[in-house]
């Protein structure tokens, strides 16, 4: 039975098609109507997908459609076609899903720019692409998602490409991503010269004869070149830098792609080859390591920034930090569910932020907030629930995800690990609450009508003056993302708290298929089960510990942000050098400029292009072409016209004839 | 009997006063003279070899080259007489219209 999956990266593929060669004469109507028209049939199409899914049987899992050959170079061939089981479900219904809330949102939010087609052609390609991404049946299909999402990025973070600070900003995260794409192919050509295949199931067949990896070999590093692309994909270190300079697009765009979507797609590339990671226990922990190291160092940055998006840029790479710790731990359930409930909550507060910056005209500076909650309340409500979802309170949507990860953390052992986790966790909650009180509570602390604003998201068009809550295009997204926020965590509620982790164990044939034999899951011995009973005590124990961390942060960012306002500056000004040091981001961006950007510009400037391509290139080219007009200066002489000196030439010629004959016959 | 280098050597010398004449003299008269005197040179060497080898084929070429010349001559003294008609001169610097 097919299910006719090419339906669904084609519908935002002919969206994007129509808006962007036809768009630019269309009324902003027909373009909102092809672009959300197409988005909505591809969600709508994608639960109709579901459906079937469910009533497949499970002999029939994954679903694999076959389409045609794309290429084929001896005994390799890849194909176009798709993969459809749990993993790739759930990216495809929150991809299309929150994509599809996002196209709605966007309609509001763009509503004064210039490049309105523009900007929905894009969104489509984005759609397409990353559909591309999570759906294909093999890995060079796949790539292609992989690099697609990476263009879309690229053209919508530099959608205002007039401002040079966005077309940088586009610019660093495409070649950011380069040097993580280029681990990621190394890793496929590994998989070629291995396995003759990248076809999904023809790789994850053979990667069942082999053994777990007790030291570095082969699956290593494949698996570590893999995590070097999804670093890139997913801003973990080192390659997070382009992710914050990303909010220079649009901020739809930041919940759509640099949030909710595109940055995930590194976590879904490792959990889809956790056959390989299984087999290699040190990639493993690599990943592990880069996730949690990530999640604490972002949340250290996310604590001193005054800029709306900045802090969200940074929670994203915290939260994308955790995902990488859950499926480093070899939970990769608790990775991608963490993976959902961010795509809502994280999309909810960067849309909420979004409807914050519109309804200021502009305005990201929080310093410059302040006392929005009575002029945006429906947006303060929708906010308020996100931060108390990305803080881990219960029985909110990221207290299960992000739980589960800490749980599974510490369960595997991974005790220092774990711990550096509940920090971030405490640091997440406090610079989370941090925005929130310095957003809406206190005074109204920007410019009102007629002061002058730096207009950042060029939103200057049109004029303000006090805060104005957003339209209902705006609002209803919020909202529905907000209940999201609120129940999206239910399905995955652990068996300690009484539920049955529905998600995980939706998810498990996926990651059991693939996993070793040793590891194979076996049923529960008796004294496993009095173990688990154990655990279970221990599990709630934990959580307790995670709610307390998240109090510890909320109550943090009160005192310091509603009860003394006064003293964060005093503070600041106390640490002195190591607050302006974190606040400069610790000064990475700088380090790469010196130790990376520079060298090369360096050798670029100096061999590449003046020596080589100046001197070498360029001298070959001019320097046969003067030679050859220098020669035939000089033989132009000969062409004089005059007859008689033709004939001379014709004599001597004859004359040097006859010479090379004599002196032929003499020898 | 005159040994054939005579011939050769003779006709080498005749060939060069040609060649020289074409080159330095400018009246276009004494320049077709010394295109026939080259014509001729070569006419000498092929009989001296026909009559050296003693092979019918040089003399029949000898006859063939009077033809091509008289043939020449004809059409050469008409251009050259045209070209005096309209130039009013024989000296070949100045009929250079086609110079560039």
């Amino acid at each position: 039975m097919s299910l006719h999956l090419w339906i669904i990266p084609l519908l935002p593929l002919t969206g994007a098609a129509i808006n962007g060669l036809l768009g630019k004469r269309f009324p902003k109507a027909i373009v909102n109507a092809i672009a959300l028209g197409a988005t909505a049939s591809a969600f709508a199409y994608a639960l109709y997908v579901a459906v079937q899914f469910m009533g497949l049987p499970a002999d029939q899992i994954p679903h694999i459609e076959r389409y045609a050959t794309w290429m084929t170079a001896g005994l390799f061939t890849a194909e176009y076609g798709i993969y459809l089981d749990q993993l790739s479900l759930v990216m495809l219904l929150i991809v299309t899903g929150v994509g599809f809330l996002i196209h709605i949102y966007s309609v509001g939010y763009m509503e004064h720019e210039g490049g309105y087609y523009r900007y929905f052609a894009y969104l489509n390609i984005f759609m397409f692409f990353m559909l591309t991404l999570i759906l294909a049946n093999n890995y060079l299909l796949m790539f292609v998602g992989w690099e697609g999402v990476g263009l879309a990025s690229y053209l919508l973070i530099g959608f205002w490409f007039l401002k040079d600070s966005a077309a940088n900003a586009g610019k660093k995260a495409f070649i950011t991503n380069r040097v993580g794409d280029f681990g990621f192919l190394i890793a496929l050509f590994l998989l070629i010269k291995h396995f003759g295949s990248l076809q999904y199931e023809t790789v994850f067949t053979a990667l069942s004869g082999y053994p777990v990896e007790a030291s570095a070999g082969l699956l290593t590093a494949i698996g570590l070149l893999m995590m070097v692309g999804a670093s890139g994909k997913s801003a973990q270190i080192p390659l997070y830098v382009w992710l914050p300079d990303a909010m220079e697009g649009p901020t739809p765009v930041s919940a759509l792609i640099h949030a909710a979507t595109m940055v995930t797609a590194g976590v879904y590339m490792v959990a889809r080859s956790n056959a390989v990671f299984n087999r290699a226990p040190i990639a493993l922990t690599v990943v592990a390591v880069i996730g949690t190291l990530t999640a604490i160092f972002a949340a250290s940055i996310g604590i001193v920034q005054t800029d709306i998006k900045k802090v969200l840029a940074y929670s994203t790479i915290s939260q994308l930090g955790y995902m990488f710790m859950g499926c480093g731990v070899a939970a990769y359930g608790a990775g991608i569910f963490h993976l959902m409930t961010h795509a809502f909550f994280k999309a909810l507060l960067f849309l909420s932020a979004g409807a914050i910056i519109h309804g200021l005209g502009g305005q990201q500076d929080m310093r410059h907030m302040g006392g929005l909650r009575k002029y945006m309340p429906k947006t303060f409500w929708c906010m308020t629930i996100a931060t108390f979802t990305i803080a881990g309170f219960p029985p909110l949507a990221a207290f299960f995800s992000k739980d589960e990860i800490l749980w599974a953390t510490w369960a595997s052992g991974n005790h220092v690990l774990w711990l550096i986790g509940l920090i971030a966790a405490a640091m997440t909650s406090f610079y989370m609450f941090r925005l929130w009180f310095m957003t809406f509570f206190g005074e109204y602390r920007g410019a009102t009508a007629g002061e002058s604003q730096h207009g950042h998201d060029s939103h200057d068009a049109h004029a303000h003056g006090t805060p104005h809550e957003s339209p209902m295009v705006m609002i209803l997204p919020l909202m529905i993302l907000a209940v999201l926020s609120f129940v999206g965590g239910w399905v995955g509620v652990p068996a300690a708290l009484g539920g049955s982790d529905r998600f995980d164990h939706f998810l498990d044939p996926v990651f059991a298929a693939h996993s070793p034999v040793e590891t194979k899951l076996v049923a529960p011995t008796n004294e496993e089960l009095a173990a688990h009973h154990e655990e279970t005590g221990t599990e709630l124990l934990f959580m307790g510990i995670s709610v307390s961390a998240a109090a510890l942060g909320f109550l943090g960012a009160w005192f310091l942000y509603y009860k003394r306002t006064d003293l964060p500056a005093k503070m600041a000004a106390a640490a002195g050098g190591l607050y302006t040091f974190v606040l400069d981001k610790y000064k990475v961006d700088e380090f790469y400029g010196a130790a990376v950007i520079r060298p090369i510009v360096l050798a670029s400037t100096n061999i590449l292009w003046k020596g080589i391509d100046a001197t070498l290139i360029d001298g070959a080219v001019d320097e046969s072409a003067v030679g050859a007009r220098d020669i035939s200066d000089g033989l132009r002489h000969m062409q004089s016209g005059n007859i008689r000196s033709y004939a001379g030439w014709v004599a001597f010629g004859a004359a040097v004839v006859i010479a090379f004959m004599v002196w032929k016959g003499v020898r | 009997m005159v040994p054939l280098s005579y011939y050769l050597i003779l006709s080498a010398i005749l060939f060069a006063c040609g060649v020289t004449g074409f080159l330095i003299k400018r009246n276009i008269i004494t320049i077709f003279m010394s295109i026939e005197l080259m014509l001729n040179a070569v006419n000498l060497t092929f009989v001296a070899f026909a009559a050296e080898l003693r092979m019918l084929s040089g003399h029949v070429f000898v006859f063939f080259v009077m033809v091509v010349a008289a043939a020449e001559a004809a059409v050469g003294l008409a251009i050259i007489i045209s070209v005096f008609r309209t130039r009013e001169t024989l000296n070949v610097d100045r009929v250079n219209l086609l110079k560039l």
